[in-house]
């Protein structure tokens, strides 16, 4: 399927879902509603003509404008198609819909996104910092992110 | 040593509570928690598993990782160009350092839209099948010590200090290397390097005969991984696990050929996928000898790089100070020994990355493990990670 045709079966399936989409770059991608992420990856997983079944990557983002954004590459083992979907939020009301309980690979990916941006997956099984101690302050790649002087009483020495 | 596959059946009993005297009472067990790692020898680096154990079955492992985190990605940021990228990418699989490098510069050489010379793209097959070879022995010889032999890993460190050296004539570095760059090579290969490439594959063909005889066919080995800690292939499409985890669960699919870059379809060779010889698809044996037969594939492969190696420049023109057009964005998948290792780099037209993302194959073949180790024993848990293939470098970044 080209992207086109994969943007349009995923309009007709969840049409209030998408918001933007950009499909003449290097790599197209669909922007959804994030709060929605779990219905759209749910279609983009069962129906047999999307097929997505794995996950490439999920990547946190910061866009620094005040937006932050979880970033999934799609691939279908069946169909060989690729897409890219984003899910852009606030900064001060970062939640996303988790897509964990569809695609397995994306559980740990997304808890690193919220170790590192603080976007909070809703409905994610087991959402802990994964790569931080758990008593770390803040989302260090978030771009307003200031490294701390003492960390637990220590001088952080740079 | 074993001639003709055959099944081999399950030991034992994999189901919690049941365990009887020997009179046939059933007794109650309760379940107890025990800490593995971080410093274990049986984790490869600093990995800690938390694992409840009902007596010896196991009911849920919990993985804690991050012991080795070095920040790549933020490091990654605040570079003031993307070359000085590539040494941070070393550091990430120490195991397989070329594969790495080459993974982040192509990356960002599909976001410039750039053409490497021929003899940059035959170098690199060259290096990055070696880097594979010496990669998949540290694995297979780790993996015999982790089961108790310990003669082939000595084997494969002797044979893997042949490629080392080969990687150490051409850019002085035996583990961390920084030379494949951006655009091309940091230097051509020095004379020589050919001829002892050559050496090498004619030298290594026979010594990985002589380590199936010892280890891979050896009955101890195969009962102790046949049947142990099956992946279905359902499921490690699921949890997105790439390289000879998702070949070994007999899913054909390999980026080399699935998702063409460099020149790979110059040459003649084949995906091996497990085949559950000794016992079901997926079992820990069958990831172990995926790893094993796609050595002699990238041995054919080297063998054909080198025999059609062309002459030429071994860097493209590129900028001195690489900039791509802001907003641009590229994922780039390569198959590192470990299986997809990808790079999400996003431009804002800088001249460092705005974001890297770093997509280890470690990563995410190791979240797969509670779902394949419940209901093994502890002992068949350090079979499972062991046939992983985890190097916590890549893990953690």
């Amino acid at each position: 399927m080209t992207s086109q045709e994969i943007l349009d079966t995923l309009k007709s399936l969840c049409g209030d879902a998408v918001l933007d989409a950009k499909l003449d770059v290097l790599q197209p991608w669909i922007s959804v509603e994030p709060l929605k992420l779990a219905v759209v990856a749910k279609a983009l997983r069962e129906d047999p003509r999307l097929d997505f079944d794995f996950v490439m990557c999920m990547s946190g983002m910061d866009h620094n404008n005040g937006t932050l954004g979880a970033v999934y590459h799609l691939y279908s083992m069946t169909q060989k198609h690729k897409i890219v979907i984003k899910a852009i939020v606030k900064n001060e009301d970062a939640r996303v819909a988790s897509t964990a309980a569809i695609w397995g690979g994306a559980e740990w990916h997304e808890r690193e996104a919220y170790d590192m941006f603080g976007i909070v997956f809703e409905g994610h099984p087991d959402l802990r910092r994964i790569l931080l101690p758990d008593d770390y302050p803040g989302h260090p790649l978030r771009k307003d992110f200031v490294v701390p002087e003492y960390y637990n009483g220590m001088k952080v020495p740079y | 040593m074993i001639t003709e596959p055959r099944i081999i059946p399950t030991p034992y009993v994999t189901k919690p509570g049941a365990i009887r005297t020997s009179t046939g009472k059933t007794i109650r067990t309760d379940e107890m928690i025990i800490n593995m790692g971080p410093q274990h020898p049986s984790t490869h680096g600093v990995l800690r598993l938390e694992i409840v154990v009902d007596g010896e079955i196991i009911v849920d492992v919990i993985p804690h990782i991050g012991y080795l985190h070095r920040c790549f990605e933020k490091h990654a940021e605040h570079m003031t160009n993307y070359q000085q990228v590539i040494p941070y990418c070393d550091r990430m699989d120490y195991v397989a350092s070329m594969n790495n490098d080459w993974g982040f510069a192509l990356a960002v050489e599909r976001m410039l839209k750039i053409e490497v010379p021929p003899r940059v793209e035959y170098l690199r097959v060259i290096m990055a099948e070696l880097q594979r070879i010496a990669s998949h022995l540290v694995a297979v010889g780790t993996f015999g010590i982790d089961m108790g032999a310990f003669t082939p890993f000595l084997w494969t460190f002797r044979d893997r200090e042949k490629i080392l050296d080969l990687f150490e004539m051409t850019c002085g570095a035996r583990l961390l290397y920084n030379y494949i760059w951006i655009g091309g090579l940091s230097h051509d290969v020095p004379p020589g390097f050919v001829e002892k490439a050559k050496e090498f594959c004619s030298y290594f063909g026979p010594k990985l005969k002589e380590f199936n005889d010892v280890l891979t066919y050896n009955e101890i080995f195969v009962r102790r991984t046949a049947n142990v800690g099956v992946l279905p292939p359902d499921v490690a499409v699921n949890f997105a696990c790439s390289g000879p985890m998702l070949r070994g669960s007999g899913v054909n699919f390999d980026l080399r050929r699935d998702d063409p870059y460099g020149v790979y379809d110059k040459f003649e060779w084949e995906v091996q996928v497990g085949k559950g010889e000794f016992g079901k698809v997926g079992d820990v044996w069958d990831r172990f000898i995926v790893k094993v037969r796609e050595m002699e594939q990238s041995v054919k492969i080297i063998e054909q790089a080198v025999a059609a190696l062309p002459e030429g420049n071994v860097q493209a023109a590129i900028p001195k100070r690489i900039r791509p057009d802001a907003g641009s964005e590229a994922y780039v998948r390569t198959e590192s020994p470990r299986g997809e290792l990808g790079f999400y780099v996003v431009s804002d037209g800088s001249a460092s990355p705005f974001r890297v993302k770093a997509r280890g194959p470690a990563f995410v073949n190791l979240s797969v493990l509670p779902e394949i180790s419940r209901g093994c024993m502890i002992a068949d848990l350090v079979a499972i990670v062991g046939s992983a293939d985890i190097v916590l470098g890549e893990v953690d970044r």
